[in-house]
């Protein structure tokens, strides 16, 4: 019987996982998990600073639907960590996190670098673990995988002590789970889907809206088999892009504070909204008690506690995506074979012509460089086949808005947490998940200047993610709300020109590439996309330019303030 | 109103904390709680008395139901259970008031498990309200000290 190490076992149970990578930076108490990493073939990313392996882990994830896995030392190296943890767990993203403890003698003596990360992550992750023995170890990773990703997904952390890590154990030790209290249901109640198909049959003018649940059931095909054949318009959430085709006639693209005024004028005007997947957050509803008030709802949702907590629902069904999709499709296809298709071109003429009647726009025949301009350029450029990642902020909203996304796992963005910083790092995630895709980074500078050290992991590992740069010179949406709310005092907002770009990118060897005016922005975009490098574009855009439509905070959506 | 919440969950280290945060997340005070184990040692049930509007006591429960730990979790119908709350006091007593506060003590059925010169200490259980009275009966002598367990409750019949 051959004994193996407790950090030996832990690489042998993220191997049975399938784990190819791990975001992360060692110290003290993770010396031997780092040493048998050494030897091992997954494949470790060093970062420059822990949030970054958790947001990468997380990219990665998004980009692929696996498992994201970071890593970190006890002490500053697990609070590192948290801010990535917690932006995984509002926008539901399985990630596993791993981090080294002090030793269990020990634990609660306030040692050297020592922190209570189970207890300060408790609310923002799914579940987490503190391994007190090294024979629970191979039970806890099977279970802390098997959590991060069922049901409604999201981070689960395991927190290894450095005594578990020595300890040893016999090679082949097995371990079956055991969850009594974890059965997430998938298989939506079959009454209930009857009746929604019965009430979608008899609406007049439905929509469906669809969150990120849809993409990480893998429910994008069953969304767009259903859509089409039963000829409803869709809607997304932010999450939720690339869910159904945005160049299709169907789609409304997003709705709520930033999105289209089509998709918010028809939520005030449907009489029935098939949620999928997503769950009524305040960014999208505006003034909930004016939101959607001639419609009915239907929420097909895995975690009940989602279901009725901000909208009152009709009919309930808790089940994954996809299962629920592809039973209301079969059964809304027997209703319409006995009784043939109901007669909604009114709805769908109606819809069109909203459409037409308010377009997103922005200021074309403007001689400055216009933002939109130049995420619309990356999409025709790009053939709508990259993967985008945003920053958060006006940058964010403005990828939102103008770059058509055609597929689930393409854009990738930070929603729930709004997360400054997460774009460059979870873009790095997801071209080591894509290889062979263009990763492109939409960023503003203030974000990309809280995480610009990680141009140091994409450079040294050879990820060449494209960081494309709105350099307005300010932290752009929060001086967008003085501008409308606060009569213009910006306080704290203007970050101007103290920042050389190009010789930041300079100084951690990617190449970089400055862009005043409109006519540069093809072959910019064209030159960085052909680098095999990571590239910056420091586009220098009008510095004045908001994101609109908008919806003021507490206002009813369909009251959008124009530009 | 008041809700009683029966929980059983795994008994492990971590669990009641994560169960306690996600009250105290959401800004509800606690009114009691009470936690041991089952006829089963891998589980225990917690006990909880909350008092919370019925919106907010239903997202709770389905927030709680979504931790790992959690095995069941049931609200309690307070018309159909019988529920119970142990109560130790210590009362000041001397031979003068003894044997008003031994008349009061037999009254409520209740029992003296400690005598010394200057006290007595009372063990009651029963519901709120017999707590309650004999609290208010006893307090012209002086409580000392007074100790709950916390209300513990098992819905009568025999479903479980």
């Amino acid at each position: 019987m051959s004994k193996i190490s407790g950090a030996q076992m832990l690489i042998k149970s993220l191997k049975e996982e399938g784990v190819e990578v791990i975001f992360g930076y060692p110290g003290g108490v993770v010396i031997p998990i780092y040493d048998v990493l050494f030897d091992s073939d997954i494949r470790h990313i060093l970062v420059r600073h822990e949030q970054c392996a958790a947001h990468a882990a997380d990219g990665y994830s998004r980009a692929t639907g696996k498992t994201g896995v970071c890593m970190a030392t006890s002490g500053p190296g697990a609070t590192n960590l948290i801010t990535g943890i917690a932006n995984a767990y509002m926008d539901s993203i399985p990630i596993v996190a791993i981090t080294g403890q002090v030793a269990t003698p020990v634990i609660g003596t306030d040692a050297f670098q020592e922190a209570d990360i189970t207890g300060i992550t408790a609310p923002v992750t799914k579940h987490n673990y503190l391994v007190k023995d090294v024979e629970d170890l191979p039970r806890i990773i099977k279970e802390a995988f098997y959590i991060a990703s069922t049901g409604r997904p999201g981070p689960v952390l395991v927190d290894i002590p450095a005594d578990v890590s020595r300890a040893m154990i016999d090679s082949n030790f097995k371990a079956e789970m055991n969850l009594p209290g974890y059965k997430p249901t998938t298989r939506g109640n079959l009454r209930q889907v009857k009746q929604a198909v019965k009430l979608i049959y008899d609406s007049k003018k439905p929509v469906i809206f669809a969150g990120g649940g849809v993409i990480s059931s893998e429910g994008s095909d069953v969304l767009r088999e259903f859509t089409d054949f039963a000829g409803i318009p869709v809607i997304t959430s932010l999450l939720g892009k690339g869910v159904y085709p945005e160049t299709e006639e169907l789609s409304l693209g997003m709705a709520g504070m930033h999105g289209t005024r089509y998709a918010n004028i028809t939520f005030m005007e449907t009489d029935l909204i098939i949620a999928v997947g997503t769950r009524f957050d305040d960014r999208v509803t505006g003034k909930l008690s004016e939101f959607a008030v001639n419609a009915r709802i239907i929420h097909i949702d895995i975690d009940p506690a989602e279901i009725g907590k901000n909208m009152e629902t009709l009919i309930p069904i808790v089940g994954d995506a996809k299962t629920v999709l592809t039973d209301l499709l079969s059964n809304y296809r027997e209703i319409t074979d006995k009784k043939g298709k109901p007669d909604r071109s009114e709805w769908l003429k109606w819809i069109k012509r909203m459409k037409k009647e308010f377009p997103q726009r922005y200021d074309r025949a403007s001689k400055k460089l216009k933002p939109a301009y130049i995420i619309e350029r990356i999409y025709d450029i790009t053939g709508g086949d990259a993967i985008i990642c945003t920053e958060v902020g006006q940058n964010q909203m403005w990828a939102a808005q103008f770059y058509k996304f055609t597929r689930p796992r393409t854009f990738i963005s930070s929603g729930g947490l709004g997360t400054m910083g997460f774009g460059l790092p979870a873009a790095i995630g997801a071209r080591l998940g894509k290889p062979d895709k263009t990763v492109i980074d939409i960023a503003g500078d203030g974000s990309i200047q809280m995480v610009s050290h990680e141009l140091a992991t994409a450079v040294s590992n050879k990820i060449p993610v494209k960081i494309m740069l709105l350099n307005n010179g300010y932290l752009g949406m929060v001086r967008q709300w003085q501008e409308l709310f606060y009569k213009k005092r910006y306080s704290a907002t203007c970050i101007d020109n103290c920042v050389d770009f190009l010789k930041l990118a300079d100084a951690y060897g990617c190449s970089g590439i400055r862009v005043k005016n409109a006519g540069e922005v093809d072959d910019a975009i064209k030159k960085a996309l052909s680098i095999d490098n990571v590239v910056l574009v420091d586009f220098l855009i009008d510095p004045d330019e908001n994101v609109f439509p908008m919806v003021a905070p507490g206002s009813p959506i369909n009251k959008m303030l124009e530009g | 109103m008041k809700h009683i919440i029966s929980v059983l969950v795994e008994n492990k280290s971590g669990v009641l904390a994560k169960v306690a945060g996600l009250f105290s997340r959401r800004g509800f005070n606690i009114d009691s709680l009470a936690v041991g184990t089952t006829d089963d040692m891998n589980i225990s049930r917690i006990t909880l008395v909350v008092n919370a509007e019925n919106h907010s006591i239903e997202q709770v429960t389905k927030q709680l139901y979504k931790l790992i730990n959690i095995i069941k979790i049931q609200e309690l119908d307070p018309g159909n259970i019988v529920e119970r709350e142990l109560v130790l006091i210590k009362v000041s007593a001397d031979s003068r008031t003894r044997p008003e506060i031994l008349e009061i003590v037999n009254i409520f059925r209740a029992n003296i498990v400690d005598v010394a010169k200057k006290s007595l200490m009372i063990e009651i259980t029963g519901n709120n309200r017999k707590v309650d009275a004999l609290e208010e009966l006893l307090k012209p002598f002086g409580i000392l000290e007074l100790v709950r367990t916390g209300k513990i409750a098992c819905t009568r019949g025999s479903k479980y």
